[in-house]
């Protein structure tokens, strides 16, 4: 069982995308977590449900939408203005990831931001800290594990990614073909059996990976002697 | 520090009517739970809103509903205590000490660190975080914490009520240090008259979200002496040593002799009821009681059917018995008469 040097670009390209999906991601979902979990506004409940959505749709549905949306139609002509043509790039293989698993991750923060007893945001108050600086030097740190557990479901997500992908980055090799669409391909190739169970077998160690790493990154500090 | 609150606040069927103007640097405010103690916490921290009325600290104005001002917490300058100290357990001590410090002007700096390290103590915990901390190392951080803020008042909300009465008798000695060394006046928030009594000048008396009284915590004391438990004397031990199983220690020209299976390290508090103590004229023999005063009647009060007498036992020392009214009849005893006050060494029950 051997990689082929397409299989590599696809490995490397797999992990490219949902690394940068997570960082592309994870300032916004820090932000709309708290401002899930910490804000009283009128409209919550439809912007939890937007967020939500793309866990609920067919993913082949949310990649025709942003389709639609970058497209000639949509916000196509502005973005070519500023020389930034997404689609069928990689670049759309990232925003596709973003999108499909920002709902893991905002829950994951959440349930994170849960675990905060308010009673320190309101020590913290009352030692003259603002909002902002409570936000970043006491509720941040505090949920910082719900950051490291959402962005690697987010980062186990995004592998996976097929539907939203196939349909706003294509699926060309060595350019937009990330590990499921090379397995896509592999399986309706005759004789493509053995290719496709090595590139299983490497998303299933690349997957692991992030899994243990990200287990051993929430034995925090101050966690573990606790 | 003058002190000015003038506030009602309506939460559900509860509601809550509070006026009071004090200058006393150690102010108590006593009820059982559920009498609006907390209410009137949040009140002041700034984390709740009254409906209507003025709080003011010196000539700061905290909150007035009719000019619509409403300072937010972190403007009010009020250092908060809580019961269970809520330090933040990402950071170090150090670090939990200077969360307020460093976000303080340096022009408000009135009190430095080394200073706070050093009269709470505070040196070896530095480096430690807040999960390697006992309860009262606790407190003594955010006791720490709070003041490093150089708060104008510290709001000490049951600061004692988790701990137990060994890790209390460590907290006692350190709050009324910081009264001392830095000049900070307190509102010491209890359902424990003995640690009212302990560390406040004046206390305010709330019950049902009405404030029924204020006085001195010793008088509040006294009313108790018509209860099963009497009134509680409160006795702290200095310099103690141990023989033939008994701890003895001085109390003013005298000694006294108590039972205790602890430590009995110094500064430790115990109270003794009032109902404990007998009254004798003549110097008895063969007792089997461990202590033995030689007093003088101070003065008498009555209390529902009860007679309290204080005794002086000399050195500023003093003592309240209590015996029935018919005893006293009996005993017929005038002020400034001599009086021997006789209890056992197993009377005594540690608060602190």
């Amino acid at each position: 069982m051997t990689l082929t040097n397409t299989d590599w670009q696809a490995l490397l390209l797999s992990a490219q995308v949902a690394s940068l999906a997570v960082l592309v991601a994870l300032p916004f979902g820090f932000a709309v977590a708290c401002l899930l979990h910490f804000g009283r506004f009128r409209g919550k409940a439809l912007l939890e449900g937007l967020v939500n959505l793309p866990l609920v749709l067919p993913p082949v549905v949310v990649g025709y939408l942003l389709l639609l949306g970058l497209g000639t139609q949509g916000l196509g002509p502005l973005l070519d203005r500023f020389g930034l043509s997404l689609l069928f790039t990689w670049y759309a293989a990232v925003l596709a990831a973003t999108v499909v698993g920002f709902p893991l991750l905002v829950r994951a923060i959440r349930i994170g931001l849960e675990g905060v007893d308010p009673q320190l945001i309101r020590v913290s108050g009352s030692l003259g800290a603002t909002r902002i600086d409570t936000l970043c030097n006491v509720i941040l740190p505090l949920a910082r594990r719900s950051l490291v557990a959402g962005g690697s479901l987010m980062f186990a997500r995004s592998l996976g990614e097929f539907g939203a992908t196939i349909m706003i980055a294509g699926n060309i090799p060595g350019v937009t073909q990330t590990i499921p669409l090379a397995i896509y391909d592999y399986s309706g190739m005759p004789g493509g059996e053995t290719l496709a169970f090595g590139l299983c077998m490497a998303s299933i160690v690349l997957s692991l990976t992030v899994l243990i790493a990200s287990e051993q990154l929430m034995k925090g500090r101050w966690e573990a002697k606790g | 520090m003058s002190l000015y609150v003038a506030v009602e606040k309506t939460l559900g069927n509860f509601s809550l009517h509070a006026e009071f103007n004090s200058e006393s640097p150690t102010l108590g405010l006593f009820g059982p739970s559920g009498s609006g103690k907390s209410t009137l916490f949040n009140l002041l921290a700034g984390t709740v809103d009254p409906d209507r009325g003025t709080i003011r600290i010196g000539e700061r104005l905290l909150f007035n509903s009719a000019t619509r001002i409403s300072l937010p917490p972190r403007e009010r300058r009020i250092g908060l205590v809580f019961q269970q100290g809520l330090l933040f357990p990402h950071l170090t001590v150090q670090e939990n000490l200077l969360f307020g410090y460093r976000r303080l002007p340096r022009a408000e700096r009135r009190i430095v660190p080394d200073r706070v390290v050093d009269v709470l103590h505070l040196a070896p915990l530095l480096g430690r975080r807040s999960l390697e901390l006992s309860g009262g190392e606790r407190q003594r951080v955010a006791l720490g914490r709070a003041l490093l803020c150089s708060p104008k008042l510290l709001l000490l909300d049951e600061p004692m009520s988790a701990l137990d009465h060994r890790l209390k008798g460590q907290i006692i000695p350190f709050l009324q240090a910081v009264q001392r060394e830095f000049t900070m006046p307190y509102l010491l928030i209890s359902h424990s008259l003995e640690e009212i009594r302990m560390l406040t000048d004046e206390v305010l008396l709330i019950e049902q979200g009405v404030l029924t009284g204020r006085s001195h915590p010793e008088e509040i004391a006294r009313q108790s002496l018509g209860s099963s438990a009497g009134y509680q004397n409160l006795v702290k031990v200095e310099s103690p040593c141990k023989v033939d199983g008994l701890w003895t220690f001085p109390w003013g020209d005298q000694r006294l002799h108590l039972v205790d299976n602890g430590s009995g390290s110094p500064g430790v508090c115990y109270s003794l009821s009032s109902r404990d103590i007998l009254l004798c004229r003549e110097h008895p023999s063969a007792i089997s009681a461990r202590n033995l005063l030689s007093c003088r009647v101070l003065k008498t009060f009555a209390y529902q059917g009860h007679v309290g007498i204080e005794l002086d036992c000399g050195n500023g020392r003093s003592l309240v018995s209590q015996i029935v009214s018919r005893a006293a009849r009996e005993l017929g005893l005038g002020i400034g008469e001599r009086v021997y006050a006789l209890f056992k060494a197993s009377a005594f029950r540690r608060v602190a």
